[in-house]
């Protein structure tokens, strides 16, 4: 359902926000806008503003995330593991975008304040952790490995042409961070029903895999007024991917395959 | 523990060309339609005599008609542009991030040109009043 204003208790209560100086002498300043919310209080969320002396911070947004913790407030949550972009953990929405706080510097923001929210459209566990339990069972809903039926050859492995293992390279390539999806205007007014840019490119790795012999099943799950079609080409996914893949192109091509098998 | 509060969406996501151009489609629909009615109701005046053709003039040559009209006719330039646009891309062409960013700028030059040609031809006609 499309509400473009948030729910009561959603609403950032702009008089809350709790300011953090820098410290004394510091020559670099920068300031850090990030949302608040602790389950505990009962509380809205909120804004704090952190000031960092970026002379003494690394130069990734997780960097100074991770300063904040560890030197300024210890209760300020998120999640992150690899900080090289391979993980996905690190997904928020940076100065307006989504993207991976490892992989965005904060050089490249600009000079200005860098303002930082949790993924769009999604509850929130606390502070930048949101729940992405609904995001997760649409990957799961794809069926995300491989279906045949076709006994595999008794002395190796399921071979595919080069050509066809570029097929799936680029698709494969995707760490599900949610940052497509979360991105997605379509996703946020229906992520009940329709399925979202990374679980429909998950889909597409599937059926466009030479070894897959499920393509039409896999269609058939797809053929809904939702769950594909409600993807009317924005292309606020392939903006978003911090890994630089294309869901729309892969929607668009889904959505050409099921044109195609009508005939 | 109290319900869990939907992060900001709209209100924080930095508001870029893709989602103007998305918006503006839906808008512009909506608007065609409602400029269906106007069209019918031209329409039924004509069908219905002199008259009462001439009471369907009247009110549409005044000039908040007259703004409303350019107002449908660039709705229409831009939703004929950006379906074409949409068209493209259902025949599987034009998806890669450079490409759109580059139709979606040919749409937006496409609108202005057509719509100043439309206007230079509603008011400057070749041996006629406006």
């Amino acid at each position: 359902m499309v509400e473009f204003a948030l729910p009561k208790n959603s609403r950032i209560d702009k008089s809350a926000g709790k300011t953090h100086a820098a410290q004394a002498g510091a020559k670099r300043v920068r300031r850090f806008r990030i949302y608040r919310f602790d389950p505990s209080t009962g509380e809205n969320p909120r804004v704090d503003t952190f000031e960092l002396d970026m002379d003494r911070c690394g130069p990734m947004v997780l960097d100074a995330l991770l300063k904040i913790k560890n030197e300024v407030d210890s209760s300020l949550s998120l999640r992150r593991s690899c900080r090289e972009g391979i993980c996905g953990s690190c997904a928020m929405n940076i100065n307006g975008q989504n993207t991976l706080a490892c992989t965005r510097s904060c050089e490249e923001l600009g000079s200005g304040d860098i303002s930082i929210y949790p993924l769009p459209h999604q509850p929130v566990v606390k502070d930048l952790v949101t729940d992405l339990t609904n995001f997760y069972a649409q990957y799961a809903a794809i069926k995300p490995w491989l279906q045949s039926r076709t006994p595999a050859p008794p002395d190796r492995e399921r071979l595919q042409s080069k050509e066809d293992q570029e097929k799936i390279d680029r698709p494969s390539a995707c760490i599900l961070c949610a940052c497509c999806s979360t991105s997605c205007p379509s996703y946020w007014w229906n992520s009940e029903r329709y399925l979202g840019p990374a679980a429909l490119l998950a889909a597409y790795r599937w059926i466009v895999d030479s070894r897959d012999e499920s393509t039409g099943e896999r269609l058939d799950a797809l053929e809904d007024p939702f769950r594909l079609y409600r993807c009317h080409t924005i292309m606020n996914c392939a903006e978003a991917c911090p890994k630089d893949l294309n869901p729309a192109k892969a929607i668009a091509e889904i959505k050409q395959m099921m044109a195609e098998r009508q005939h | 523990m109290p319900a869990r509060p939907l992060s900001p969406h709209l209100s924080v996501y930095r508001f870029a060309y893709t989602m103007a151009l998305s918006i503006t489609h839906r808008f512009t629909g909506m608007a065609l339609a409602l400029g269906l009615l106007v069209l019918t109701a031209w329409l039924l005046a004509a069908s219905n005599g002199a008259a009462s053709y001439a009471v369907a003039v009247g009110v549409f040559s005044h000039w908040i008609f007259r703004v409303l009209l350019i107002g449908w006719l660039t709705a229409f330039l831009y939703h004929f542009a950006a379906g074409i646009r949409h068209l493209v891309f259902d025949a599987g062409f034009g998806l890669e991030k450079a490409q759109a960013r580059r139709s979606a700028t040919l749409v937006i030059l496409a609108v202005l040109v057509a719509l100043a040609a439309c206007l230079y031809v509603i008011f400057c006609p070749v041996g006629g009043a406006a």
